[in-house]
């Protein structure tokens, strides 16, 4: 991969740092009077999600990260891996490590796509999309007529997600969700 | 494929900055201080280790040169000093390469002015003045500090004593990086990312601060002398708005001996750090030869003042056209 210099860290870049590739999120340059400019950056490690900030010396240059984003629709669990599939007609297979898919792995739902992140041709990280539509499997009974604001109650999702919904919603309903908040959006 | 034509400021903005010029004109005026140009070009250039300078090379009357695009103003104005014009100022397009930033852009206007038998403390009184004239609300009072004064309230080290391993230790874990990323740097490169990291964020929040006593080898174009601890320290102050440096006086180096010996010192200083060297401005040395007034100067970022007195977050909000759109 090539190397980036300071004044090339734009918001995306993906780079290597301490061997693990980040994002970069901010990059400031500061420069004390008359002095030795420096660069305060902003990355998200894409191993842990984690955003940190970094201090370089401008000029300094970090290696760049092979990392890609590619949208896959999910298909199947075998218990150790998570299978998706590449929607660009090649029926290409990507399986997944439980610890690459972390939250996500309560908002899975076979044939909506997500968006994978390959480091060196590896997932290591998978994001759902921003609202996904999902069943009620578990929730207390429905209180008839109580459509007023305030009231709300837990329900499990087909994909295994608690979220809090309002007393009405009955099980077996179909309900639009927010992954970002984990918060109940409407019925769909 | 769509091209981004359009100006990075508003309109509304771009006649609120020519206004805000405006004012800076009749500042000087009410003053008497005259206004000059000089040429952005110059045979010589910077030699200042940290400033990377832009060239390019014409077909003159000698043949093909390289010249140099200055980074200030400041030669050709030390050579009018130098043939008696007096007080002068000038608004001018300076350029300073890799300068990318929300309060940096490689091309941008210098607001600078030299004030001839002017001493530093009389130039710090003219300078708040002149921006408490372009602010459109009072940016409280004016607080003096000295360098090394702010190290001991914000680190707890003093600048001038405390060992060069124990600043790289701090520097490094100030600006988060592995502790011996600073092994091979000098005092300065760890002063200057405390200075920028750790104190400048709180400089001039509800007040106008003026930073002064910097150590002798940040000296660039000022003299040096002792200060009250006997330190050998710059005759230069920085002036400080909202945690931005705004402005950098100097009570300006008269000496052509002592200018020649920095600049060598400056493009020997660039050889070992494997950095082009600069050609120095052999015109600005004669000038100081024959003699130029004892004079105080100051060189202030325009645009960010600008940006100040319209409260934009960024630089490009208030020029016409940054270099990333130019």
């Amino acid at each position: 991969m090539a190397n980036y210099s300071t004044n090339e860290f734009k918001a995306g870049l993906k780079v290597m740092l301490d061997g693990d590739p980040c994002s970069i999120v901010e990059n400031e340059l500061v420069k004390p009077g008359k002095g030795q400019a420096f660069n305060r950056v902003k990355l998200r490690n894409l191993m842990t999600g984690r955003v940190g900030e970094k201090t370089f010396k401008s000029g300094d240059s970090l290696e760049g990260a092979d990392v890609m984003d590619l949208e896959m629709e999910y298909l199947y669990t075998d218990g150790d891996m998570w299978h998706f599939m590449k929607t660009d007609g090649s029926f290409e297979q990507y399986a997944v490590e439980k610890k690459a898919l972390g939250d996500t792995v309560k908002w899975l739902k076979e044939q909506v796509p997500y968006i994978l992140t390959l480091w060196n041709d590896k997932a290591i990280s998978v994001t759902p999309p921003n609202f996904i539509e999902l069943e009620v499997v578990e929730t207390d009974p429905g209180l008839k007529g109580d459509t007023a604001q305030g009231g709300s109650k837990p329900a499990t999702l087909s994909s295994g997600a608690v979220v809090r919904v309002p007393l009405f919603i009955n099980q077996g309903e179909v309900l639009k969700v927010d992954t970002r908040s984990g918060e109940y959006v409407s019925r769909a | 494929m769509t091209m981004n034509w359009q100006p990075a400021a508003s309109m509304a903005t771009l006649r609120e900055r020519a206004r805000l010029i405006a004012t800076v004109r009749d500042f000087f005026a009410a003053r008497d201080i005259w206004e000059v140009e000089t040429p952005v070009l110059g045979q010589g250039g910077s030699t200042d280790v940290h400033l990377v300078s832009l060239s390019t090379l014409a077909r003159t009357d000698k043949g093909q040169r390289k010249l140099w695009l200055q980074t200030s103003p400041e030669f050709h104005m030390k050579r009018l000093l130098a043939a008696d014009s007096g007080p002068i100022f000038q608004l001018a397009k300076s350029f300073r390469d890799g300068e990318v930033g929300s309060r940096h852009n490689i091309e941008f206007t210098m607001l600078e002015w030299y004030r001839p038998g002017f001493s530093l403390a009389q130039m710090v009184e003219e300078t708040t003045a002149l921006v408490e004239h372009v602010l459109p609300r009072s940016p409280g009072p004016v607080v003096h500090y000295r360098y090394r004064e702010l190290f001991h309230t914000h680190l707890e080290v003093d600048p001038f004593t405390t060992s060069l391993d124990v600043l790289r230790s701090l520097a490094a874990e100030r600006g988060s990086m592995p502790a011996q990323a600073l092994s091979d740097e000098g005092r300065d490169t760890c002063l200057d990312l405390l200075m920028g990291m750790v104190i400048e964020p709180h400089l001039g929040q509800q007040e106008l601060s003026v930073v002064v006593d910097y150590p002798a080898s940040q000296a660039a174009l000022a003299k040096r002398h002792q200060d009250a601890d006997g330190e050998w320290v710059a005759s230069r102050f920085e002036l400080y708005l909202n945690g931005i440096e705004l402005a950098n006086g100097y009570d300006e180096l008269t000496n052509a001996q002592e200018q020649r010996q920095r600049f060598d010192d400056d493009n020997a200083e660039r050889r070992r750090l494997g950095l082009p060297e600069v050609d120095v401005d052999t015109q600005l040395l004669a000038a100081l030869e024959q003699g130029m007034p004892a004079s105080s100067g100051v060189a202030l970022g325009m645009d960010r003042l600008i940006q100040r007195a319209l409260g934009k977050s960024r630089l490009e909000e208030v020029l016409a056209f940054s270099t990333a759109n130019c």
